[in-house]
């Protein structure tokens, strides 16, 4: 695994949607990946460049006294700041918080937009019902839906966890139905010669056909949870790296946030190096530049 | 045998793309099937592969109508079609599901190594060449034995070296259980290299011109002169049928075989 492309894909994640709707995600980004991945450890250092030399900079600058550094607290105090929380433990209070949202929320949405998408996708009928419902659903904000929510299932845990799936839930949703809907019809004629019936079709070449895509689908839902978890937690949390956050701005505390804001970088990605990982072995087939990613 | 009766087929969108084709083909025959894009060569080769059903018509195999696809019939398409998901060794026993574990790997492997592969089982099909993986197709499509194997334009995406490979191979291939053989092919080569006989198909509706019979000993020895004179019958007819000209007397060029 590259690691110059890891630091690529908290970027992405966040991209995803626009990229969805473009309807050619996969192999777009993938070149990309496999671009800027190529260099390898040289590529690491070259990107790695950039951030230090800025970092360093800013930590010179405050020391020698040319800034203040209230407001733009140093790397060092950041760092300081990040292991006192983790000393005292409330991190990982604040971190498991938010994971748990995210895992919850993404669960929630990844099997409905999964279900949702493979039914749209394998039925026509169904997908003229569903498809454009759900379709106008999507063009609403989903942080629109946040009062609502508050209202339907308050303000605890319950209305957080529903607009994260909500989020999870349309690229699931449109990436599970793009793929079926792309998959070959030379290679499904491979099936009829072969006179596989239904159940055959659906796990002999349906499931592997859908599976790279499916897996793209759930990388940018899971990047877009890391998203919705944080308006969640602006809207009247008590823990949650959102949390830190706000506390961090009430508080004056620019070294805080930022703190929380490096947490959520570590997290996010750990969370999808994870996903990356635990999906790697199934699409150890693939013919594309990313098959090491 | 292969029994073909009043075949037409029309598309949805209007074209009339076969026309009232009747044949017999005897089992174990090559028959290879020659004619311009849009002559219905290809649209002959999916209603014979069930893949397609007929406006009219029917196709019977030893008596019994083809109305989908059939075990006792295989077929090559012009791409590998390929499962990418699948390694070499599992393509080629995609179609012996049915079987037992190890028999379905011996038949796999026995099948590979027929098209000479033996070795590559283990492989996925993104690090075939072209030629390897359409040979994998052909060992797929004859791993389950069938009666009858359609192959429509197998290697015409192929060089012409690797092509002269593949056409020894499938050659090879049908001496083992001599099976009923349709090749749709554009290359007229292809065609005198394989088959028994040659039919050239018209288009608009698709229909046999004309039929050739072609009694050369295997190994084909494509600079010999009695093979040069085949082949340049068989272009001449091509050719009138382009041009939209009747070829030659029709009943004249289907007794075919005595001119040399």
């Amino acid at each position: 695994m590259s690691a110059s492309a890891d630091l690529l894909t908290p970027a992405l994640g966040g991209g995803g949607v626009v990229e969805e709707r473009a309807g050619s995600t996969r192999p777009a980004r993938v070149r990309r990946l496999a671009a800027t991945a190529l260099p390898g450890g040289r590529g690491l250092a070259l990107g790695l460049l950039l951030p230090l030399a800025l970092a360093f900079t800013w930590e010179g600058a405050v020391r020698l006294g040319l800034a203040e550094g209230r407001l733009m607290p140093p790397p060092s105090r950041v760092g300081a700041t990040l292991l006192d929380l983790a000393r005292s433990g409330d991190l990982a209070v604040h971190a498991l918080a938010t994971l748990g949202r995210v895992l919850a929320g993404f669960a929630l949405g990844a099997v409905a937009g999964t279900l949702f998408g493979a039914l749209s996708g394998a039925l026509a009928p169904a997908r003229r019902l569903l498809d454009p419902t759900l379709q106008a659903l999507r063009a609403i904000p989903s942080i629109a839906w946040v009062p609502l929510f508050i209202l339907w299932l308050g303000i605890f845990e319950a209305s957080k966890v529903a607009l994260i799936a909500v989020g999870v839930f349309f690229p699931v949703y449109l990436g599970t139905l793009g793929a079926i809907l792309a998959i070959d019809r030379k290679v499904l004629e491979v099936g009829r010669v072969f006179r596989l019936d239904g159940l055959a079709t659906a796990r002999r070449i349906l499931l592997p056909a859908i599976l790279p895509a499916w897996i793209v689908s759930l990388r940018s839902g899971l990047g877009l949870g890391f998203m919705f978890v944080v308006a969640a937690e602006f809207m009247g949390a008590s823990e949650g790296l959102g949390y830190l956050l706000v506390d961090g701005q009430q508080l004056g505390r620019p070294d805080q946030i930022m703190a929380a804001i490096l947490a959520f970088a570590l997290l996010g990605k750990a969370a999808d190096a994870l996903l990356v990982a635990l999906t790697a072995p199934f699409l150890r087939w693939q013919d594309t530049g990313a098959s090491g990613l | 045998m292969l029994r073909i009766d009043g075949l037409s087929k029309t598309y949805a969108n209007g074209t009339h793309a076969l026309g009232q084709v009747s044949l017999d083909l005897p089992a174990g025959a090559v028959t290879a099937v020659v004619g311009g894009s849009g002559c219905g060569k290809s649209t002959m080769l999916r209603l014979l592969a069930g893949l397609d059903r007929p406006t009219s018509g029917e196709i019977l195999l030893d008596g019994s109508p083809v109305e989908g696809p059939r075990p006792e019939i295989g077929v090559v398409f012009q791409e590998p079609r390929l499962l990418p998901w699948l390694t070499v060794e599992a393509n080629a026993a995609f179609g012996l599901a049915h079987l037992p574990k190890a028999e379905r790997e011996a038949r796999a492997g026995d099948a590979l190594a027929h098209v000479g592969l033996a070795g590559y089982g283990g492989r996925w099909p993104r690090e075939l060449s072209g030629g390897q993986a359409q040979r994998v197709a052909i060992a797929r499509a004859l791993a389950p034995e069938p009666s009858v194997v359609l192959l429509d334009e197998p290697f015409s995406a192929l060089d012409a070296f690797t092509r002269a490979g593949l056409h020894e191979h499938l050659r090879a291939l049908w001496t083992r259980t001599r099976p009923t053989m349709v090749l749709v092919t554009h290359d007229i080569d292809e065609a005198i290299v394989l088959a028994d006989s040659v039919l050239v198909m018209r288009p608009r509706p698709g229909r046999i011109a004309a039929t050739f019979d072609v009694r050369l000993a295997h190994p084909r020895d494509r600079l010999s002169p009695a093979y040069e004179s085949v082949k340049r019958k068989l272009m001449l007819a091509l050719d009138r049928t382009m041009r939209g000209e009747p070829v030659g007397d029709d009943r004249g060029v289907e007794a075919p075989g005595l001119w040399w």
